[in-house]
């Protein structure tokens, strides 16, 4: 892989505290584990089954939006926050949101190289594979790998940014609309959205 | 990857829910969710001991006057899970608490960029 198509973006020097009862079930849940009372795969299998439990796909939604209100678009894309506040979406942690748009001369694809920062209050739960040890190190030392798993081939002149998540502020992905779709409306646009687009690990 | 077993949820009066399953607010909530069924699957507790817990949990709760709006499930949620797992010899408090305390340090001293990982 060549240098000069990664940058790689850290936001703060340490980490927040997440709250009280977050702490609590990593307390918990760790102790179990170490002790061999519960499976951490077998913990990880079930919450899999419920990712998209987490209300509606609200992120979806955003970037559907987004991609007819060019208004609304440059508010998402300069304080993102408030224009996903718009739509009723709040981050019930604080935490700040970035939306990165995705060109046809860059691609972004965020990560976090810890385990829970994830955009959840627009993305639902996050996916086993975001949380492995195995995504959170290559992301970063090999993003162009890491797409090709996921089935995505990037031109090589295409530049990919990976962004490092952190406590305080989340990053969501504004994927490049699919062409052919200038007939469709808000809804059927909003249906097209995966979840893994917003992450940036494929394309539309 | 095996289909975990579902628990009945008809069990559970008050669970946040819709037509496919339980929902969440918060991942933490999903995660004390999971832990709950899978010590159930494991056999330190039956799944109806858990209904009958985390009810009188719920029920301690409202005695004190706290609205029922199922806003706080998860929290009672959490409570029983402590509360039972220590009941089964499974864990102490003070071992929560220690450990507790071990991971908020741990993200208060580790650079970022770098996995939360807890000094041994």
């Amino acid at each position: 892989m060549s240098g000069h198509d990664q940058h790689y973006h850290h936001d703060h020097e340490h980490q927040a505290v997440p709250h009280d009862l977050t702490l609590r079930v990593k307390a918990l849940e760790s102790l179990l584990i170490e002790k061999g009372y519960v499976d951490p795969a077998a913990l990880d299998a079930l919450i899999d089954t419920m990712e998209n439990k987490i209300g509606p796909r609200n992120g979806a939604k955003v970037v559907a939006k987004a991609w007819l209100d060019p208004e609304y678009k440059a508010r998402l894309l300069t304080d993102a926050p408030k224009a996903i506040a718009e739509l009723g979406f709040l981050s019930a942690e604080g935490e700040s949101m970035v939306v990165l748009e995705n060109t046809p001369q860059v691609h972004n694809l965020v990560v976090c190289t810890l385990c829970s920062c994830y955009p959840w209050p627009v993305l639902g739960l996050p996916p086993v594979w975001y949380k492995s040890n195995a995504y959170r190190s290559r992301a970063v030392i090999d993003p162009r790998g890491i797409l090709k798993e996921f089935g995505t081939a990037l031109p090589e002149d295409t530049e990919i940014r990976v962004w490092d998540s952190t406590a305080e502020v989340r990053y969501l992905v504004l994927p490049e609309r699919p062409s052919n779709t200038e007939s469709l409306t808000e809804e059927q646009l909003a249906d097209l959205v995966t979840r893994d687009s917003m992450v940036g690990v494929t394309k539309l | 990857m095996n289909q975990p077993n579902q628990p009945d949820l008809t069990q559970l009066p008050g669970l946040p829910k819709d037509e496919g399953g339980p929902i969440f607010a918060e991942p933490w909530q999903a995660q004390a969710f999971a832990m709950a069924v899978k010590l159930s699957h494991a056999g330190y507790f039956t799944w109806t001991e858990w209904a009958a817990e985390l009810a009188a949990e719920l029920k301690a709760a409202a005695g004190r006057g706290e609205p029922d709006d199922g806003s706080k499930y998860y929290q009672h949620w959490l409570n029983t899970l402590e509360r039972l797992a220590q009941a089964k010899g499974l864990t102490n408090q003070q071992a929560l608490n220690d450990r507790k305390e071990a991971w908020a340090d741990a993200y208060r001293h580790t650079p970022h960029g770098q996995p939360v990982i807890l000094k041994r």
